[in-house]
């Protein structure tokens, strides 16, 4: 039995980021005060999110509806265990970039950073609100949030390559929109609501096969900010975005919601019933088989760092589409710990690439030699995140894979697993040569100094506090620790109340 | 009390006339009178036409016989749930042009405020007639005297606008005269001209090519007064050459009253019957993608601004004319009958008039009529640029906006016809919103100005519009986002539905 | 032939008026000169007009003018409702022809011509 819990929780943790944006947009004039509006926020939302965690690890729901849009169509929030992994990643995460935002965006001098931190917030509204919405309609809502919110940060430098970035990431996700639009109306007509519920809501009871297949493509194309391929490429283009952005948006909140979508589509909309039954967990699983591989294949080929880790990004989320395919519960357990996992270790591996472009203006590897000797505690950082990446202990990233592989042997589909040992390792073909490049290369005389000649040094303090706490953290979550517990905890709940072992 | 609000419907037409009058009177004497005089009738009107619509929500209809003539003798003046609602739309949208075109009138035709003001508030006149009254002819007359206001009032700026307000006259002229055709078609056969004396009397007649032939000529000639594809040729030039509180208030409120003048004449004369007899409403439908998607594609091959959003409303009025097309089709609640098209009618006025505003804002300050021109204006005039993007973002149709919320209604409404084609149209038709929209948006925000090199925040060179300008423009942005919340959470809803029940469209559960 | 009386010789007022009407909508479409689309556009109303006076015609009525002496023999009257929408209608279309003549006057005052293409064709050089 589940219980349901009234609680004004969710609406206090959205409110904290939609307050800030106006704070911010008041306080433009005073640099110190708008930055304080975004910490104080970002603190406050997390808070007021791990305070639920207790309630949840109980077996409660924590419910809140403010009105009715259609019958059966409630707007409002359903915090269940899934959706607070999600939402704990993103609130905390938060804090972080917001904290290494500051030393990015002084460093450089940047403009319009009112614009950027307004917007930040906005998005932030948006991924928590999809992490929290209690059925499709409220998640459409702040999915379209989300999308619109992020166009000023991605096309945030004005630049002519910044805007076509831009048109693109708009193309691809508005179109995205109509779909997921399409998808979530016909839903309703179909079954007469659009709740997330444990079982899912459809059977083939209430359609015909056809018209749930070409629903859940409808659905499939509607999470286009899941950057599978063939519909990956608007995240490389994004990467000219400021770091930061790069690294929460395109990193953690905007792709995440994407994988998040398709998990909440395929155990709480179709069921694993009816995914079974309908045989789409295969074609799903082979698709994200395929972006894996290939993603890998071209993350080897690219020499600007950024790019290399947005294809990286590509790879890793279709782990978590695999993961959910496999419909097997330690495939799901495995997909919900990658999405905090892969969170905190991608957005190491931006942090630092970010830290490199501000102190030394390099974005390319080859330009990168023996940069590890000047910036000691970025590149070890860095090598934490992509040793996380390949799936290496001491990190969080053998945990998910760990389960990841164990999901593929319970749903008895091998050869999945031989995709995922492939993907880990082309992972370290194309994380190994930086690293090495790094530390190892000799630098020539100039690389190690700027144009002005001055030494490269390690990057502000407001950038390397937050790039090490992550990277530490993803070694924590190897080993036992309240924190990791929790998301494990988390986690099994969801998969147990879906049915699973 | 009871007595006093009889007499509101003709009240808001004769003091708009007297009103018009005194103006040109007041004017010749002291030529800073006319603004004031105009906003000061137009808030009064307002403020009967909310009180009309309370008492006809809480009382019921209001009838008034003109002179104390009984229909089918006299002209008969009827205010019901969905004229009152019209009204209410039609006097707010007036009075924000009203507040905007201080400013606006004085820089752009000094020598011709008296004239102007006179002229608005016949046009107000003609509005209000057409949506209160309750006989045809009625609606006739002061459908063509809304028109001669407005052809007046288009062409007011000189040279090119002339032409333009001619080609409207010409054509506006040949719609009237098809609409009074038909109204001569029907009186021919049953000998009256109320409307509710013609419900009666027109049932048993349904069979009749007279009675038939008049309901097409309706249709024409009140299809080239709403701007509806193919009879919209007269919009683009009309809307780039006027004044643009006139533009505003023809995509906002004069289409939209001809809309109205439809959907009274095909479910108050003509019942759901007679329309449930031949397929036209489902012509209807086609006719209104067709022009949806046509007025999108159209619109994104523009560069003056005005024509854009002018191209846009008739993709606009596409939508409405959709959602009246299947509202005999579509009967769950709470997207049943009616419900999708008037909600709309409000919440395109609401986006239209923010939009036309804007650009207005940008001639006023700049003389920037193209869409290139428009480069880093969101750093020169950020209010006015922000209320763009706001209303921009709604006719996209981003949640939880006026525009997602008609989108939202009409394409359930079209999945409970059955008609899926209208979904995939109107998905698509967002995403060409979007490219036209979008364009604009960046062009204001994103692309420099020639010479600066790295975008830094120039704090200094920010000029915005006065503030007469400035809060009509805001106030109908944020209610673009206040309404559309409202329209959520089915507050409102319950107006439309009593439209709904009055027509016998909605199935009572 | 009789088909051709009762349908054409019978109902001559509605022909006229649909003669009318094509005539003046040829020439509002047709014609360069805007004075001319006026002129199209007024025997079009016309044509309207005519059709609705005739719609009152009732056989061997007399002016409706009420006469005790007239209405206790019994005479029969003409409709006077369509002369009255008629006489409303006239103004109407009097105000409209009003409007565009004003229209006419200015733009032959801004452009030197009252030919539809060369306005047009200096409306573009002129901007």
């Amino acid at each position: 039995m589940i219980e349901i819990e009234e609680s004004l929780r969710p609406w206090l943790a959205i409110a904290c980021p939609a307050l800030a944006a106006i704070f911010i947009l008041f306080s433009s004039k005073l640099p110190n005060l708008r930055e304080g509006w975004t910490l104080l926020a970002s603190i406050v939302q997390f808070w007021m999110i791990y305070s639920m965690v207790p309630v949840i690890l109980k077996g409660t729901t924590i419910e809140s509806y403010l009105f009715t849009v259609f019958p059966g169509i409630q707007f409002g929030f359903k915090v269940d265990a899934f959706g607070l992994i999600f939402a704990i990643t993103s609130s905390f995460l938060w804090i972080l970039v917001s904290i290494y935002s500051i030393g990015y965006m002084r460093a450089l001098r940047e403009h319009a950073q009112t614009r950027y931190y307004c917007c930040f917030a906005l998005a932030i509204f948006g991924a928590v609100g999809i992490a929290l919405s209690g059925n499709l309609v409220t998640m459409f809502i702040f999915y379209e949030i989300l999308t619109v919110s992020t166009y000023p940060l991605v096309a945030h430098e004005q630049t002519p390559e910044a805007l076509f970035a831009g048109r693109k990431y708009l193309a691809y996700l508005f179109t995205a929109g109509c779909f997921l639009l399409g998808a979530v109306v016909l839903t309703y007509s179909l079954a007469g609501t659009t709740d997330f519920d444990k079982g899912g809501i459809l059977s083939v009871a209430i359609a015909p096969r056809s018209v749930l297949m070409v629903l859940f493509v409808f659905f499939l194309l509607g999470f286009m900010k899941a950057a599978y391929m063939p519909f990956h490429s608007w995240l490389p283009t994004a990467m000219v975005a400021p770091t930061p952005v790069s690294a929460l948006l395109h990193a953690v909140a905007v792709v995440k919601a994407g994988v998040f979508g398709i998990v909440r589509m395929v155990c709480y909309i179709y069921g694993i019933d009816l995914m079974h039954e309908l045989g789409l967990g295969i074609m799903l699983a082979s698709l994200a088989a395929f972006t894996m591989i290939v993603a890998s294949l071209f993350a080897i080929a690219q020499d600007n760092l950024k790019r290399r880790l947005a294809y990286s990004t590509i790879s890793q989320l279709s782990y978590i589409i695999l993961g959910v395919a496999l419909l097997s519960p330690m495939g799901i357990t495995g997909a919900m710990i990658h999405i905090p996992f892969h969170g905190f270790m991608k957005i190491t591996l931006f942090l630092c690439a970010g830290s490199i472009l501000v102190t030394s203006g390099k974005e390319n590897i080859s330009e990168m030699g023996g940069i590890g000797r000047a910036m000691p505690i970025t590149m070890m950082a860095f090598t934490v995140g992509a040793l996380g990446m390949c799936g290496a202990p001491p990190t969080g990233g053998f945990i998910s894979k760990w389960f990841l592989g164990l999901g593929t042997l319970q749903a008895g589909n091998l050869i999945f697993l031989a995709v995922i040992l492939i993907s880990s390792l082309l992972d370290i073909v194309y994380f190994f040569p930086i690293i090495y490049t790094a530390f190892f290369a000799k630098s020539g005389g100039t690389t190690l100094r700027l144009n002005k000649g001055r030494k490269i040094k390690e990057a502000p303090l407001f950038m390397v506090v937050p790039l090490s706490i992550t990277a530490l953290l993803s070694i924590v979550f190897s080993f036992p620790n309240p924190f990791t517990d929790t998301i494990l905890n988390l986690a099994r709940m969801a998969v147990s109340i879906l049915g699973g072992g | 009390m009871q007595t006093a609000i009889q007499h509101f419907p003709v009240l808001i037409v004769a003091i708009s006339l007297v009103s018009a009058i005194s103006i040109l009177v007041a004017g010749w004497t002291n030529k800073k009178t006319p603004p004031f005089i105009s906003i000061t009738t137009v808030l009064a009107q307002f403020v009967a036409s909310i009180l009309i619509l309370n008492h006809v929500l809480t009382k019921g209809p209001i009838h008034y016989w003109l002179g104390g003539w009984k229909p089918p003798w006299g002209i008969e003046y009827v205010v019901d749930v969905l004229n009152a609602y019209v009204l209410v739309i039609l006097l707010f949208l007036g009075l924000t042009c009203a507040v905007y075109s201080k400013r606006s009138i004085e820089h752009e035709l000094p020598q011709k405020t008296v004239s102007f003001y006179a002229l608005y508030q016949l046009l107000i006149t003609g509005l209000c007639g057409v949506t209160v009254t309750g006989d045809i002819f009625n609606m006739y007359v002061f459908i063509e005297i809304m028109s001669l206001s407005a052809y007046a009032l288009i062409g007011s700026r000189g040279k090119i606008a002339l032409k333009a307000s001619f080609t409207y006259l010409v054509l506006g002229s040949i719609g009237a005269c098809f609409f009074l055709l038909g109204i001569g078609f029907l009186y021919s056969v049953t000998g009256s001209l109320n409307m509710h004396d013609l419900s009666i009397l027109l049932p048993p007649l349904y069979g009749n090519k007279m009675v038939r032939a008049a309901f097409v000529l309706f249709i024409v000639g009140l299809s080239v007064k709403m701007a509806f594809f193919p009879l919209h040729t007269w919009l683009p030039d009309a809307h780039a050459f006027a004044p643009s509180e006139i533009s505003a208030m023809l995509s906002g409120i004069i289409i939209e009253v001809c809309t109205y003048a439809f959907i009274r004449l095909a479910f108050s004369v003509f019942s759901v019957n007679f329309l449930t007899l031949l397929p036209i409403f489902d012509i209807l439908c086609w006719v209104a993608g067709i022009a949806i998607i046509m007025g999108s594609l159209l619109a994104m091959t523009q560069f003056n601004l005005k024509r854009m959003l002018a191209y846009s409303s008739v993709a606009n009025m596409g939508y409405i004319m959709l959602a009246v097309g299947l509202s005999t089709s579509a009967k769950n609640f709470p997207w049943c009958g009616l419900t999708p098209a008037l909600m709309h009618m409000l919440n395109h006025a609401l986006m239209k008039g923010c939009l036309f505003l804007v650009a207005g804002a940008f001639i006023y300050k700049a003389d920037l009529w193209n869409i290139a021109e428009l480069r880093g204006l969101g750093r020169r005039m950020p209010y006015t640029c922000a209320a763009f993007v706001i209303a921009a973002i709604s006719m996209i149709g981003v949640p939880p906006s006026v525009g997602f919320v008609s989108k939202l209604y009409i394409i359930f409404a079209s999945l409970e016809a059955k008609k899926f084609a209208f979904v995939a149209i109107l998905l698509v038709s967002s995403l060409l919103n979007l490219v036209y929209f979008w364009r604009v948006i960046e062009t204001m925000y994103m692309k420099r100005e020639e010479g600066e090199e790295h975008a830094h925040a120039s704090m200094n060179s920010r000029d915005e519009i006065p503030l007469s300008m400035l809060i009509p423009v805001l106030g109908l942005a944020s209610l673009c986002m206040v309404m559309g919340v409202l329209w959520l959470a089915g507050i409102t809803i319950p107006i439309l539905n009593k439209v709904n029940a009055m027509f016998g469209l909605m199935v009572v559960r | 032939m009789e088909w051709f009386i009762e349908e054409v010789f019978a109902k001559y007022n509605y022909w006229i008026s649909i003669i009318l009407m094509l005539i003046g909508f040829y020439a509002m479409i047709a014609k360069d000169n805007l004075i001319k689309k006026i002129i199209g556009l007024n025997i079009f109303q016309t044509a309207i007009f005519l059709f609705f006076i005739s719609l009152g015609v009732v056989k061997g009525g007399t002016a409706p003018i009420v006469d005790e002496e007239m209405v206790s023999k019994g005479y029969v009257y003409v409709n006077p409702l369509p002369h009255v929408l008629i006489l409303t209608a006239i103004v109407v279309a009097v105000s409209t022809t009003a409007v565009a003549l004003s229209l006419i006057i200015r733009m032959y005052e801004e452009y030197g011509t009252i030919q539809e293409e060369e306005i047009i064709e200096k409306s573009r050089v002129k901007g």
